[in-house]
């Protein structure tokens, strides 16, 4: 009992001086497996050293689905984080309901806007007020392969979606799955856009950013469609359910040839001791060479009541902006750093190139959202393009036009 | 004889007073005891209901927005091929899954009836899988029934080549695979309901039908399952209500798959208002589900409270 009640007034003594001294954080993230957790405690680390309170509020659950209905129970309950890992446009939803706190006297002091492309700090503002802070960039439409397996059955990495379909036969001919993949939606959609992305940045803008129904539902639309039915014959019949990391070691133990993948899957590879360009290649998704589709992480900021954790709420983002922690972040995590112009030493080759895309894209102009990843579009329209898109790769009796016409009328019935 | 007359009104005017205090409490006890419940119950359940009820009315997305659109949201929701497919499902689940369910269960119960050895431990056996969560048994077969690891590899590794289990993955039969599941673990606790009642039955008038010259099969037709009517309706209903709100089996068994072809209205209602930040959808596809239980439950509640007052 006396130690009990020693150990609560020593919480309750520190919880104080920390209150004094300075403010604290409480950072809602779904930032949980190895590599991730691990870049996350750098954050903590550079708030703590900084005098501030670091509240970890991690829920599990990839997707962050959990993590968002922790979230919404919170800010409902008028009692939210600091800061909350949300991305995309899901960021604006946020913002429309008036919970985002504005971090312009940040921004403007560490010149976020010249740092940052005008794509990636669009959607870190809300009514054009920056009101979140990027912490990566994931480059979504990669090709993963391993060549050993290709030099065995005698085969061509493709660089089209057509080399790649027929590339499929002489692979299955040498006992090995041309295409790792999993059956669950979101994976469905990542290969998807990656084949529209290969119609070109206009295109895909116009279907995925815009809605343009004569897009959604045009000849270009609908010869994406039956390409991306095609693959189908690529993989194989367990896919149905599989997650993705799964389908990633199908590529690492040679089961599988390739697997179309964002570059989180590179931490797949090097975990299991793989070097790039040797072991395994990175390539752009087929046709998509000079062309970058992005996710980006981010953490949006909450208003808070208090003045000593709004000051450390703002400490929070200026430092994740810093090189330190988006060099540190990054190397965690297998993407690269969403600041301009850092240091290019520590990062490996597929990094390397992804930094190069994304800087050349942005010029070009074809630098472009992900819809797979709520990058381009809200949760509901991404959902409703899911299922058409899920439906149509997964029953046989749909055809190309049927489901581009069905695209159409869900992205517009949930606008 | 005296002191005991005497003593008498002694006590008596002492404990009527303790008496009336103990049996006011008493009579109060129940009340008290399960007032919280019922306020609990009244808050979080019928509260909620009403409160899902307005929120299907609303715009609401990825919090509750209080602005009233009507009925708008059912309309999207009926518009919607998914949720139809949800419901086709549902239908075709529930109905498959009550109906094997009530046949096996009587079958197996039965069966167990005929006085056989180790009746207890063969009833443990079959009762047992209702002891296993649904997402336990939903993983289970879904090794079992995977083409590449279970039941179809198993086979063709054994010498039969052409042997074919692939309904796991084949989007026309893939919620037939959460029938044979959800049977799996619920055809039991029927057996046990169905046993209880066959035990219950008027042991007189079986014998009086056998004096007859009834053959057994006979006897079970026309005299004891008819009995068993009251049972009957009581496994119809919680079966009902297993199908209507399945979730976990679908989440672990397919997780909707292929693409949303075993999607069924609890695993539509989850996603469309928690993760896809659809919440007046959502609303308006609990409300409809909630409808569904009332369509089965009202004539139930309705008949019973009708029979007891004939009764």
């Amino acid at each position: 009992m006396k130690t009990l009640k020693t150990c609560l007034s020593g919480i309750a003594l520190s919880v104080a001086c920390a209150g004094a001294s300075a403010g604290e954080v409480e950072v809602l993230h779904y930032w949980t497996s190895g590599g991730e957790a691990a870049a996350v405690n750098v954050l903590k680390q550079q708030m703590e050293a900084a005098g501030h309170t670091w509240t970890d509020f991690a829920v599990a659950g990839g997707g962050g689905e959990s993590a968002m209905t922790v979230l919404k129970s919170r800010a409902v309950s008028g009692n939210p984080p600091s800061a909350a890992q949300i991305k995309g446009l899901d960021i604006q939803e946020w913002g429309e309901l008036g919970f985002l706190s504005s971090l312009d006297d940040v921004a403007a002091a560490g010149e976020w806007d010249s740092l940052l492309p005008a794509v990636v700090s669009d959607v870190m503002k809300y009514d054009g007020h920056y009101v979140a802070v990027p912490v990566n960039v994931h480059r979504v439409n990669w090709l993963w392969a391993n060549p050993e397996v290709f030099r065995k059955a005698g085969a061509e990495i493709p660089t089209t979606w057509e080399q790649m379909i027929e590339v499929g036969p002489k692979l299955k001919a040498a006992g090995i799955i041309p295409l790792a993949h999993g059956g669950q939606a979101w994976q469905d959609a990542t290969t998807f856009e990656a084949i529209a992305l290969a119609e070109g940045a206009d295109f895909y803008r116009k279907a995925f950013v815009e809605h343009d129904e004569a897009t959604l539902q045009g000849e270009t639309m609908i010869k994406v469609l039956s390409t991306f039915k095609q693959l189908r014959e690529l993989i194989d019949a367990d896919s149905s359910g599989r997650d993705w990391n799964v389908a990633t070691s199908m590529v690492i133990n040679g089961q599988a040839a390739m697997q179309i993948m964002g570059d989180w899957a590179k931490g797949e590879f090097t975990a299991a001791g793989k070097t790039p360009g040797t072991d395994y290649v990175c390539m752009p998704a087929p046709g998509t060479a000079d062309m970058f589709t992005f996710n980006i992480d981010s953490l949006a900021m909450f208003t808070q009541s208090e003045d000593n954790r709004q000051q450390a709420q703002h400490e929070l983002a200026k430092m994740v902006m810093e090189p330190k922690f988006q060099e540190t972040f990054n190397l965690n995590k297998g993407s690269i750093p969403a600041r301009q112009g850092m240091d290019r030493t520590p990062f490996d080759a597929c990094a390397l190139a992804s930094m190069d895309d994304f800087t050349q894209s942005a010029e070009k102009n074809s630098l472009v959202p992900s819809m797979a990843h709520g990058m381009s579009t809200s949760s509901r329209v991404q959902g409703a393009i899911y299922d058409v898109v899920t439906n149509y790769f997964n029953s046989s009796d749909i055809t190309a036009e049927q489901a581009a016409e069905k695209l159409a009328r869900a992205v517009n019935a949930s606008l | 004889m005296n002191p005991k007359t005497l003593s008498l009104p002694e006590t008596g005017t002492v404990r009527p007073v303790t008496l009336r205090l103990q049996d006011r409490l008493a009579a109060q006890l129940p009340k008290l005891v399960l007032a919280p419940t019922v306020i609990v119950t009244l808050v979080a359940v019928y509260g909620y209901m009403i409160w899902t009820g307005l929120l299907s009315l609303t715009s609401s997305r990825i919090l509750p927005v209080w602005k009233f659109i009507g009925t708008e949201q059912y309309g999207k929701l009926l518009e919607n091929d998914r949720w139809g497919v949800a419901v086709e499902n549902l239908i075709i689940f529930g109905g498959l899954f009550i109906l094997i369910c009530l046949v096996l269960g009587v079958l197996m119960a039965i069966l167990l009836d005929q006085k056989i050895r180790a009746e207890g431990a063969l009833r443990t056996i079959y009762l047992y899988p209702m002891a296993i969560s649904f997402i336990v048994t939903g993983t289970a077969w879904k090794w079992l029934l995977n083409p590449g690891l279970g039941l179809q590899k198993t086979l063709r590794d054994w010498g039969f080549e052409g042997f074919t289990f692939d309904w796991l993955v084949n989007p026309d039969r893939v919620v037939y695979c959460l029938v044979i599941a959800a049977v799996w673990q619920s055809s039991g606790f029927v057996m046990a309901l169905f046993l209880a009642g066959l035990r219950g039955a008027d042991q007189e008038m079986i014998k009086a039908a056998q004096l007859d010259g009834a053959s057994m099969p006979m006897i079970y037709r026309r005299i004891i399952l008819p009995s068993l009517k009251p049972v009957f309706f009581s496994a119809f209903v919680i079966l009902s209500h297993i199908a209507i709100k399945s979730f976990d089996l679908v989440a672990a068994l397919t997780g909707g798959g292929p693409g949303y072809a075993s999607d069924l209205p609890a695993t539509f209602m989850y996603q469309h208002a928690f993760t896809r930040g659809q919440m007046g959808l959502g609303a308006a596809s609990a409300m409809l589900m909630l409808g569904g239980v009332l369509a089965i439950l009202v004539p139930y509640l309705y008949s019973e409270l009708r029979s007891k007052k004939n009764g």
